[in-house]
């Protein structure tokens, strides 16, 4: 479905990323795990346009993502819940999640997908007509996942979800991906708590200083002993 | 949440004293006199009220003009220095309409009505286009530049359009009434709507005959009404359209709304057409009430309505209204009580008390990316 074929992205003069190549197939969760600034997050914004690789390709279902700009890679089914949120913070919580069906040309699903959004976070139904800014942290990762849902995306890119959150509220956070996994939806997720992504990816990437070190299937990474070491802290 | 109590700014304190001291102490000498005013006042209370009326007309055109400067602040976070003369080309423009329609010599209501509106549309769709282009060629390249670069780029397109103003207004041939004196000198733009509605038989003064020593001109109402019909418009735009909430996202967080599908170009785009449009109605609407037109009259307008954009608050909508309708009162009042030349003069030191005690505005809130 998406694929990396040695994609370099370079911030000005740094070499952010180093020749990533990777793949996600239909219906899969895949995480991107590693520690900061190993490039989990650039390669994530390097899929949505927002940085431009200098090489490589990203090709969408046949499509090369990385000769459109930003706004036309959204509108072919790539949403993200991105690094620190971004909400919008002087936009109700009901603006934001219309903001995130922008892409959308048909909107007869509309208030069912709005409802979707409430069932799988009901604290947001409270929220409706609050601002973004003064919500919680949870409550704002809640809405940047609900305003990529909105997007009826073809694959979701999630960067942190569980940052800053309470213990609870992280289980809470993995099991709607989960869930969203089972509904249907693809699905490359970034963490730093690796053992909560493993816990429920098919495959993982693991990713140092702009390189993928080693990739498996999720079962087989949860028991290799440089990821028990470096990034689930088993000694 | 401040846990310390906010120590006192002796520096902000000592500024603002001089302004003050400039104001009440040398101010005097050059006719500035606090109870000359407030004699002047208590003589003829109703002259207030006149000075009320004009300032909330020239207040509601200032605001029109405002909408631009903040509207354009609120998305790419830069003072669009040309836009007080994209607001002369729009007078330009309506006079220059008004002229070759055969308008300006018409005494018949019907041509005159129907040559205001084609004024107005021309007007608004010049100046839209022209304030886009400006974007296109100062600004887009120096979107990710220093902020000084497109600062400066900003001054040096107002200087070339000054320019072409000047030169438009030695053009005796599009518009006869400019003369043979050059582009230098204040022009006369006729007074259209004094002239249709004496055609109509009515008078031009809405309270002649009620007997009351105040001028509520037809021309005062007709401003005021455009402006606010305009203001309503934007707002409704702003807040319910699609287009208007994809400005509002961009203004928040440009990679958020690029990551959602908003062009983001596009949205730039459509938010200078939106100000240079509003530039060119004001254009019109100046015109007709102030009946000048001249070269260098987008630089005062412009720096008023940039002053009425911080003082309600750079980049909020509703306060580039409300600082519009304040600094014509402020302007009104100055020109009436004290001196045309003081004006100015008191609208910068507004900017500079601002500037010191409320950087934010009147209705102030963050712009960018600040969540």
């Amino acid at each position: 479905m998406l694929e990396l074929k040695d994609v370099h992205t370079y911030y000005g003069n740094i070499h952010a990323l180093k020749g990533i190549s990777l793949k996600v197939n239909d219906g899969e969760i895949v995480t991107l795990i590693g520690s900061n600034g190993a490039g989990k997050s650039t390669t994530l914004r390097t899929i949505q346009g927002l940085n431009k690789p200098r090489s490589g390709s990203i090709v969408l279902d046949g499509v090369e993502l990385h000769k459109l700009p930003a706004h036309e890679i959204a509108t072919l089914g790539v949403a993200q819940s991105p690094e620190g949120r971004m909400i919008f913070p002087r936009m109700t919580v009901m603006e934001n999640l219309e903001m995130g069906a922008y892409v959308r040309k048909d909107l007869t699903s509309f208030k069912d997908d709005i409802e979707h959004v409430f069932s799988l976070f009901p604290r947001l139904k409270e929220r409706i007509t609050q601002k973004g800014g003064t919500l919680s942290g949870g409550e704002q990762q809640m809405l940047a996942m609900g305003r990529a849902l909105m997007a009826k995306p073809k694959i979701l890119l999630l960067d942190e979800p569980s940052m800053g959150l309470a213990p609870l509220l992280v289980e809470l956070i993995f099991d709607i991906i989960k869930k969203l996994n089972e509904e249907g939806t693809t699905i490359l997720l970034v963490e730093q708590n690796a053992l909560m992504a493993l816990s429920i990816a098919h495959r993982g990437y693991v990713l140092q200083t702009g390189e993928i070190i080693l990739s498996d299937s999720a079962k087989n990474l949860k028991n290799d002993e440089m990821v028990q070491k470096s990034y689930l802290g088993v000694e | 949440m401040e846990t310390t109590r906010k120590k006192f700014n002796w520096r902000r304190f000592a500024i603002a004293s001089l302004v003050l001291y400039i104001v009440f102490l040398i101010g005097p000498v050059v006719g500035l006199d606090i109870p000359v005013v407030y004699a002047a006042i208590k003589a003829n209370p109703l002259q207030l009220v006149q000075f009320l009326i004009i300032g909330i007309s020239n207040g509601a055109i200032i605001a029109i003009i405002a909408l631009g400067y903040t509207m354009v602040y609120g998305i790419i976070e830069l003072i669009n220095f040309a836009h007080g003369d994209v607001y002369m080309i729009g007078v330009f423009t309506s006079l220059t309409v008004l002229s070759l329609t055969g308008t300006l010599e018409s005494k018949d209501p019907v041509k005159i009505v129907f040559g205001l509106i084609l004024a107005l549309i021309v007007s608004v769709v010049f100046c839209a286009v022209l304030n886009a282009t400006i974007e296109r060629l100062a600004y887009r390249r120096l979107r990710n530049a220093p902020r000084l670069a497109p600062l400066i780029s900003a001054i040096g397109m107002s200087f070339i359009i000054e320019n072409i103003g000047l030169m438009w207004a030695a053009q005796a041939w599009l518009v006869p009434s400019f003369g043979t004196t050059g582009g230098a000198s204040q022009k006369v733009f006729p007074d259209m709507l004094g002239i249709l509605f004496t055609s109509l038989g009515w008078d031009v003064n809405l309270l002649a005959s009620s007997g009351i020593a105040l001028r509520l001109t037809i021309k005062d109402v007709i401003v005021i009404v455009l402006a606010v019909a305009l203001m309503t418009g934007l707002y409704l735009f702003v807040q319910r359209t699609r287009l208007g909430k994809a400005m509002r996202a961009t203004a928040q967080n440009r990679d958020a709304a690029k990551m959602l599908g908003i062009d983001i170009d596009w949205v730039i785009t459509a938010t200078f057409l939106i100000g240079g449009g509003l530039a060119g109605a004001a254009g019109l609407m100046a015109g007709l009430y102030n009946n000048t037109a001249w070269w260098f009259m987008g630089f005062r307008a412009g720096l008023q309505s940039f002053t009425a954009a911080v003082l309600g608050g750079i980049g909020n909508i509703t306060g580039g209204m409300l600082g519009g309708f304040l600094i014509g009162l402020l302007a009104s009042f100055s020109d009436g009580y004290l001196n045309a030349r003081w004006t100015n003069a008191l609208v910068f030191a507004t900017l500079v008390l601002i500037l010191l005690f409320r950087p934010t505005g009147l209705l102030g809130e963050q712009t960018g990316q600040k969540a």
